[in-house]
């Protein structure tokens, strides 16, 4: 009885938080755009029956006819991806660092690298538009030391793009990597080194597949929500930088398409879907050919 | 005998393998060793032995080259290794850990430094095989380090760490994550595999036991020195100080002011009122000088009357009995209050034993029983 309660909780609690809200969004994408409030038909008041009857694919059938929403879909994958990277090689030595720091310093570089969610979200990017606009902090710098003449033209590119989804998610990239480098005895770097590696091959050798685990986790720590990112290229990449958020941001707001918008949604939910199923069977393949 | 025994640093011709010259090693503030100089021979089974923070660990990282010299130097084989990286020296290590790669297979940590040697498939293959026969782990060679038992693990370690052959192979503590009865067994193998592959064995401990056991040589340090460096046996028998006497085995202390007796024979005057004590000594002792007579409990005889036999007895009190099964100790009290430990084996059936607790009983031993020492 115990244990029925215990397993049931978590399944509550995901099909109140996640399915119910899916079951409404998957319901809504099925329908269609009207003048009325909410903006679509058919709604649960006209009867079940009217409701099955009138649902159909029409918006995912229009989701392939125009090519802006497949083009938005592959720009915001490669994003995301090249973000994924990229963050991985910033963030995968700064963890590096932390993790071979002295005990005494390992508290406060942690609490550096956790200190800017204490800002709003927003105002960071916002300060990241005065940093990187032609009049802004950057140019001005590399101005006054003579490196340019012009100032460089980084907002609203993809560039701005990349920075601000580096900056932002590298928190993510760095705890996971870290909580494996940390678990990581030091003294199997040492038996590499004696058993005739250098450092370097030690590294490669030793360390990288003893934390792939966490590079794994911090990965798709960062490509999940960089895929559906809308704030970041909105701010800052621009009307040049097509990605799947900011389209399904103006199908909701701007044409006010609900359904849609819905669909999109559907689409990116199933996108992301794809990859976490992928990664959940291989550490559980993994976990068995273990044991 | 026909044997010849094993003694290279009794001959004054034989180059020691490691010379540790006037090493000290300072971590900023904090000296770990203090100008230390030391030689360790080839096919020697050599143990640092000391109680934590000693600097043993210290000096078993400076010969694997994870820690540099700050004076002195070592050799290795006449040449300073002071400059040589560690993945360079041919010299590898046992962690006390294992530090196992836990990623890779037991066949694959054991062929790990064969195959940064650029050895070919077929070397490298009969090498591992080699090895897996040695530490009989055949059977094992595919799994994964968490798949085997903490003794096989032990075993890997060493199979990996023997498996280029080195000069000399250190031990951290190899047999510290062992239960005692696996311990015990696995001293006698490290003792025949050092013998087959005729390696230089270094191990680091803080267990006696285990140091007598399969050591060639020990060394006893404290605080960063060298205390005394001999065989298990001289070390046992003749301690050069009141520490070492004290740190191997069980020893009563007893502490007067010498005065020579006879030809390399002492009395020594432990009590006002009571007979001096009867020991020789080859070490002289001045006039009236401080000694400490050191006496194992084994060595010591306890009976219900007084022997007439003997030169040393003293009266006293059974205190406690610690019943060790094979061994009984008994803590005798003094008149005086200090407590004598004297070791009998229980060659009968305990109900048939006369002695118990609060007996008078007297305690013996002979001349030649005891080391006096001056420190």
């Amino acid at each position: 009885m115990r244990r029925t309660t215990l397993i049931l909780i978590p399944y509550l609690w995901l099909l109140v938080l996640f399915f119910a809200p899916f079951l409404i969004v998957l319901k809504i994408s099925l329908s269609d755009a009207a003048l009325s409030i909410p903006p679509y038909t058919p709604q649960l008041k006209d009867g079940i029956s009217a409701l099955i009857r009138e649902l159909d694919f029409e918006n995912f059938v229009f989701l392939t006819e125009d090519d802006l929403y497949w083009k938005a879909y592959l720009s915001s994958l490669r994003i995301a991806f090249f973000s994924t990277v990229l963050t991985l090689l910033v963030g995968y030595p700064i963890a590096y660092g932390m993790a071979k720091a002295p005990d005494e310093w390992r508290a406060t570089l942690m609490m550096l690298v956790i200190l800017p969610f204490w800002t709003s979200f927003l105002i960071r990017v916002y300060a990241w538009m005065g940093i990187l606009s032609n009049e802004g902090l950057l140019n001005q710098m590399l101005m006054w030391l003579g490196i340019t003449s012009e100032p460089l033209v980084i907002l609203n590119t993809t560039t701005a793009v990349y920075i601000g989804i580096v900056y932002t998610y590298l928190p993510f990239m760095i705890l996971p990597i870290y909580a494996a480098l940390d678990r990581l005895d030091a003294s199997l770097d040492e038996a590499a080194q004696d058993l005739g590696c250098t450092r370097t091959q030690a590294f490669w050798l030793v360390t990288i597949p003893l934390s792939k685990n966490g590079i794994v986790a911090g990965s798709f720590l960062v490509f999940i929500p960089a895929l559906g990112e809308f704030v970041i290229p909105s701010l800052l990449g621009g009307s040049g930088t097509l990605m799947i958020g900011k389209v399904l941001w103006e199908e909701f707001f701007n044409n006010r398409d609900w359904p849609v918008a819905s669909a999109v949604a559907v689409i990116l939910l199933l996108i992301l879907i794809l990859p976490i199923v992928l990664f959940q069977r291989n550490q559980q393949k993994q976990q068995e050919a273990e044991q | 005998m026909s044997q010849t025994v094993f003694a290279p640093w009794e001959d004054p011709d034989e180059k020691p393998l490691i010379r540790f010259q006037n090493v000290t090693k300072r971590f900023g503030e904090f000296t770990a060793i203090y100008d230390l100089t030391l030689d360790i021979f080839e096919k020697e089974f050599f143990a640092l032995l000391g109680p934590s923070g000693c600097g043993k660990t210290t000096m078993m990282r400076m010969l694997a080259g994870f820690e540099s010299v700050t004076e002195g130097r070592i050799e290795l084989a006449g040449a300073d290794i002071g400059p040589v990286p560690p993945n360079e020296r041919a010299v590898n290590m046992m962690f006390q850990s294992y530090a196992l790669f836990p990623h890779i297979s037991i066949w694959e940590n054991i062929a790990f430094g064969l195959r940064r040697d650029k050895k070919s498939k077929a070397e490298i293959e009969a090498r591992v095989e080699e090895m897996l026969k040695l530490v009989r782990l055949e059977k094992f060679a595919h799994r994964k380090p968490h798949q085997i038992s903490g003794g096989q693990r032990q075993r890997v370690a060493l199979a990996r760490s023997l498996a280029k052959a080195p000069k000399l192979l250190l031990l951290d503590e190899p047999l510290g994550a062992l239960d005692k009865k696996l311990r015990q067994e696995t001293q006698f193998e490290l003792m025949d595999i050092q013998e087959t592959t005729g390696t230089t064995f270094v191990i680091v401990t803080h267990d006696q036991e285990e140091a007598m056991t399969v050591a060639s040589r020990v060394a006893v340090m404290d605080e960063g020195r060298v205390i005394q460096v001999a065989t298990p046996a001289a070390i046992y028998e003749y301690p050069n100080s009141v520490y070492v006497a004290d740190f191997i085995g069980d020893v009563n202390i007893i502490e007067g002011l010498a005065s020579a007796s006879g030809p390399e024979e002492y009395a020594l005057n432990w009590k006002e009122g009571q007979a001096p004590l009867t020991a020789t000594s080859q070490k002289p002792f001045s006039e009236g000088q401080k000694a400490h007579l050191a006496i194992r409990p084994e060595k010591i005889r306890i009976s219900t009357e007084r022997p007439d036999d003997t030169v040393n007895a003293m009266q006293g009190k059974v205190l406690d009995i610690a019943y060790l099964g094979n061994l009984s100790t008994y803590h005798v009290e003094l008149p005086d209050g200090q407590v004598i430990k004297a070791q009998t084996a229980n060659t009968r059936r305990i109900a048939r034993r006369n002695i118990t607790w609060e007996d008078p009983v007297w305690i013996s031993w002979s001349a030649t029983a005891g080391v006096m020492l001056d420190q």
